[in-house]
């Protein structure tokens, strides 16, 4: 077989088998249990850190600033 | 010691396009060639004159100059491209405009438009946006040292050269690719370092998480590196010359071309404006995004689909039936991510809506979501092979492009920019809040008009074009659609018109705020030790 056919055949049995496996991974992976509180605190990085990086250096160890929203 | 490796470096580099230039084979070469040596050359001088000046200190904190830069380079750009987009639009209703010289046609000023407010305007808008939300998502300062800004003025001289090589004739004729070999290799070099500067400060990251609109950007850089490297892959006929040849040619060709340029739309124009979409609205809004679980959904399913959707430019061409069907597939599936994607941006201001009443830059923000939601909702419809086949070679596709571009990317940056600029200079607020407002009518009566308009002409062009009479002959040649266009290319043009006098606002608007708002007070002794 020539090339074409062999990587045409490949894309879309095992290739397109295996995309879709990640895909469907990354999203159950998403919702697991437990989840919430970790993407609660990374929704909140932007308002974590201000203008300067001296006052952000610090916040990051607290954590929690004035600006954070917590839904 | 690396100030006289740099010598020899520009030294080299200006004798190499000294020689190229006195070599070159076309006009167009040679003025690109004396560009370099004046570039390399200044640089060297510039350089011989600090070699033995005393290392300056170390600077810490976040590295906003070149983010400063990026702004000022992002409203000039934008300036100067809409105003050749405006001057085009008008060229189409009154061909005398043409000027009857061969620098100024429509053919060699359509590309200078397009590349003038998709690469520099936009470019220039992610490259500065990119710098300023990686740092303040990682706490980290960017990596490199002074790489970022080479990366800013090397994406600056490769602007020029693509923009002054259209001027005189330059193109390898791939839409949205169209600069020549050596511009290709130079653009080619400049990306890998925004690469190197991006991951690296990622890398040093100080929050543990790296957050989603960091993973847009991303994205962003990588695709446009494979899309650029597969679609410009071509054979210089002397390295004396501009002319180059494809290595792919016929439909191989038109199909990397189209998986290129649908894929500019998608992660230059998409992926990297969301990640402006997933920093700008939440700190505009005070609130984080509403679920950062379906901005995760939306990243992966955007990306994994966006990749297959270009054929769908490709209908009831000698693609194979099979591409074509299968591009507009993933073109329809695109709407779930896309709407997704929309809804998330919009709900984030859910709690928060009576903001929209007092602050015009988040007024902003919010009408370029709606439009994100209305092009990546017509995209789609269009894709679709029956629609499509009314749709195609018509300003229909002109109107969708410019609903998108108008709307989701010029409004995002506008948002963005205003929300940079009183940060960047240290101001304690914008300039006047009202003339936001007179911009952002200006701007969204100015799209109503433009893609309105369009929609009219497509459709009653591609309508024209499929009229056949009781004997099935056509009825009509196609100089009667051009002259029944006329008065929506008028329409049209002043659509431009409101769009970039609302620009131009803006610009006065950002210049005052950094010469004439009153400077932010220093907040540092009112911080008590907790």
């Amino acid at each position: 077989m020539d090339d074409y056919s062999i990587l045409r055949q490949f894309a879309d049995s095992w290739g397109l088998l295996a995309m879709f496996l990640f895909f469907l991974g990354v999203a159950l992976y998403t919702f697991r249990p437990g989840s919430a509180a970790k993407h609660r605190d990374a929704a909140n990085i932007p308002l974590r850190h201000g203008d300067r990086l001296e006052d952000d250096a610090v916040s990051t160890t607290t954590t929690k600033t004035k600006n954070e929203v917590r839904t | 010691m690396l100030n006289y490796f740099k010598l020899i470096v520009l030294a080299i580099i200006t004798l190499a396009a000294a020689m190229a230039a006195n070599f070159a084979h076309d006009g167009a070469y040679q003025i690109h060639a004396i560009i370099i040596v004046l570039v390399a050359g200044g640089l060297f001088i510039h350089t011989l004159r600090h070699t033995n000046d005393a290392p300056k200190p170390a600077e810490t904190g976040y590295m906003d100059g070149v983010v400063r830069y990026g702004v000022i380079a992002t409203c000039f750009w934008g300036l100067a491209g809409f105003l050749v987009g405006t001057y085009i639009a008008f060229q189409l209703a009154f061909p005398i405009l043409n000027l009857d010289l061969p620098w100024t046609t429509f053919g060699r000023l359509r590309p200078l438009h397009t590349s003038a407010v998709i690469f520099a305007f936009g470019g220039n808008a992610l490259i500065a946006t990119s710098f300023y939300v990686v740092q303040r998502t990682t706490a980290a300062r960017l990596w490199g040292g002074n790489l970022s800004w080479f990366v800013f003025w090397g994406y600056q001289l490769f602007i020029v050269l693509a923009a002054t090589g259209y001027l005189l004739g330059v193109t390898q004729g791939k839409e949205y690719a169209e600069p020549e070999w050596y511009v290709d290799i130079w653009l080619t070099i400049v990306w890998v370092a925004y690469l190197a500067v991006f991951m690296g400060t990622l890398i040093r990251r100080k929050e543990p998480h790296i957050y989603v609109a960091n993973w847009f950007y991303l994205a962003f850089i990588v695709t446009i590196a494979m899309l650029h490297l597969v679609n410009n892959l071509s054979l210089p006929v002397s390295i004396f010359g501009s002319k180059s040849v494809q290595l792919f040619s016929g439909v191989q060709d038109a199909l990397t071309q189209w998986w290129y340029g649908h894929n500019a739309v998608g992660f230059f124009l998409t992926a990297g404006f969301l990640g402006m979409m997933y920093y700008f609205v939440p700190k505009q809004a005070e609130r984080p995004i509403y679920s950062y679980k379906l901005s995760i959904i939306h990243f992966w399913a955007l990306i994994f689909l966006y990749i297959w959707a270009g054929p769908h430019h490709l209908h009831y061409t000698a693609l194979p039936d099979w591409a074509q069907v299968l591009g507009m597939t993933f073109s329809i599936v695109l709407w779930m991510p896309s709407w997704g994607g929309m809804i998330n941006g919009l709900m984030t201001l859910s709690g928060a809506w009576d903001k929209l009443r007092t602050d015009p830059v988040l007024r902003m923000m919010v009408v370029s979501i709606g439009f994100y939601g209305m092009s990546t909702f017509e995209g789609p419809m269009m894709s679709i092979r029956a629609v499509n086949s009314l749709s195609h070679y018509t300003d229909w596709t002109i109107g969708h492009v410019h609903s998108g571009a108008l709307g989701w990317n010029g409004m995002v940056t506008f948002g963005a920019l205003y929300f940079l600029t009183p940060r960047l200079w240290n101001r304690e607020r914008l300039y006047s809040l009202s003339m936001v407002s007179w911009h952002f009518w200006l701007a969204t009566i100015g799209i109503v008009l433009y893609a309105s308009s369009m929609w009219v002409t497509g459709i009653m062009e591609g309508l024209m074009w499929r009229e056949v009479d009781a004997q099935g002959f056509l009825v009509n040649s196609f100089a009667d659609t051009v002259g029944a266009k006329f008065p929506m290319y008028v329409v049209r043009g002043l659509g431009g018109v409101l769009y970039l006098t609302g620009a131009i606002i803006m610009c006065v608007n950002l210049w005052k705020t950094v010469t004439s708002s009153p400077a932010k007070a220093s907040d540092a002794v009112a911080v008590p030790a907790e």
